[in-house]
């Protein structure tokens, strides 16, 4: 296979995800879809703070849904059926990726960002669950749409077995994923599950049982902020914070970016459903977001080092209480919409 | 957040890629829009590599003084931790933490020396005789 390009359009986005699963759906014609519209049906906006994990040396906190759940549950509304393959031999994997190319199917890979050669190094941890597109071979190299990069770009076979084939927690196992069965989905149904994938972020943020999930999460992270300094010094509480702004702030993950990616969808929804509700709920997550921010710029002025007393933490974890309330309030509004 | 707000900072992204934001224009709508950077990340994410930076140092400190073995300073410097080198090499948890005893290290066969130096992209030689007064830089 000396040259193959197939005819996929890059788009970059805020999440590697969403971006795969977005420009392989619209690859399949489904050309309306769009990053904010991907996370409102995959119903991606989540809390989660996972207690005694750690990550990296600090706390486990995420803003989204679990890996791989975006594209699976958008494409079940859809009626669309993700293909997914996982591998326990490299040989096979790679053989495997080799025949989608072939067969003219663009496809997504789950990768770790560890020996990712194009990733800034400062960003290279031993992270595996990048997503990016495979969409052709030319001498040797296989052409990848990144959905966090600008532009397009190319690994070699070997760097691509070693992305696909890192190891530890979430292992791709050289996991390669399609959608097949797209169909046209007509503006009903679209509107139907719109409101289906509402109510389900709205189950997720407050309804599943216990203290560190939903906006019951946002509060936990804040009892345990109030908490940090006395307990592990004001040095580790520090890195403890800055551990939070980059699972909310980075590339790819984002808690403050995923309130306006969900604002954003909100009033997508408005403008298919021609409900004006959605656009005023959408003002509050924009909210949320920036509060998020505002958060993130007050821990930071911690772990800079500029401000260190136990009055800033607790500020900090007023902040997200209050950020708690907004999404709950957001949230119960959304409930009570009335879906077709 | 408004259009006008993205912050456009230097940061690890600068000369390889900015990133995508979802902000407000002068409408009220949302578009999507790049970014360069946001110094409170930056900061968040230099504070990190310095952390890692003096556990590397600590971990070099430490197979100095017969501590541990220079598995576990390569775990360090390899930004590892004992799931991910599990992972790589094949071997149980207890089973690394056993090799970082300087006294089992020795014992360890060429074999599974091999596998720890191909994990780490060093040589058997490079992992037998790192005494922690050298730095490999990170």
């Amino acid at each position: 296979m000396e040259k193959l390009i197939l005819p996929y359009n890059h788009i970059q986005t805020a999440h590697c995800e969403n971006g795969v699963a977005t420009g392989l759906l619209r690859h399949h014609g489904l050309e309306f879809m769009t990053e904010p519209l991907m996370f409102g049906l995959g119903s991606g906006i989540f809390y989660i703070h996972i207690p005694y994990l750690m990550v990296n040396g600090g706390p486990a906190v995420s803003y989204r849904s679990m890996p791989g759940w975006i594209f699976s549950r958008a494409s079940k509304l859809l009626g669309i059926k993700v293909n997914r393959k996982k591998f326990s031999s490299e040989k096979e994997a790679y053989e495997y990726l080799n025949k989608q190319i072939k067969l003219g199917n663009p496809v997504g890979c789950q990768v770790g960002v560890f020996n990712l050669p194009y990733f800034p190094s400062e960003y290279r941890f031993h992270f595996n669950a990048h997503n990016l597109v495979v969409y052709g071979k030319e001498n040797g190299n296989y052409l990848v749409s990144d959905p966090v990069m600008e532009t397009v770009t190319s690994l070699s076979e070997d760097d691509m077995l070693k992305v696909r084939f890192a190891k530890g927690p979430l292992a791709p196992k050289g996991h390669v994923y399609y959608p097949e069965n797209v169909k046209p989905v007509s503006k009903e149904h679209l509107q139907k599950v719109i409101y289906k994938s509402i109510r389900r972020s709205a189950f997720d943020m407050l309804s599943i049982p216990g203290p560190i999930v939903g906006v019951d999460g946002i509060r936990y992270t804040a009892r345990q902020v109030r908490k940090w300094r006395e307990k592990l010094g004001p040095r580790k509480a520090g890195l403890y914070l800055g551990q939070i702004v980059r699972m909310q702030e980075e590339i790819g993950t984002g808690g403050g970016g995923f309130r306006f990616l969900y604002a954003a969808f909100l009033e997508q929804a408005s403008e298919i459903t021609g409900n004006t509700k959605l656009l005023k709920i959408s003002d509050e997550f924009t909210k949320a977001g920036d509060l998020w921010r505002a958060s993130a710029v007050n821990m930071g002025r911690i772990y800079k080092g500029r401000l260190n007393d136990q009055k800033d933490f607790n500020e900090s974890a007023n902040m997200l209480d209050e950020i708690a309330e907004i999404e709950r309030a957001a949230f119960k509004e959304l409930r009570k919409i009335k879906g077709i | 957040m408004k259009k006008e707000e993205l912050p456009q900072d230097h940061s690890a992204l600068s000369g390889v890629t900015r990133e995508v934001c979802y902000v407000k224009d002068a409408n009220g709508k949302y578009v999507s829009d790049l970014s360069t950077g946001w110094e409170v990340k930056k900061q968040a994410l230099d504070n990190a590599w310095d952390d890692i930076k003096e556990r590397v140092e600590e971990a070099s400190l430490k197979v100095r003084n017969g501590e541990v073995s220079p598995v576990f300073y390569f775990m360090e410097l390899k930004l590892m931790d004992l799931s991910v080198l599990s992972g790589y090499t094949g071997f149980w948890k207890w089973t690394i933490k056993r090799h970082f005893k300087p006294s089992v290290f020795k014992t360890l066969s060429d074999s599974k020396l091999k596998i720890y130096a191909k994990v780490f992209d060093i040589s058997i030689e490079e992992l037998k005789n790192f005494n922690g007064k050298t730095n490999s830089s990170l």
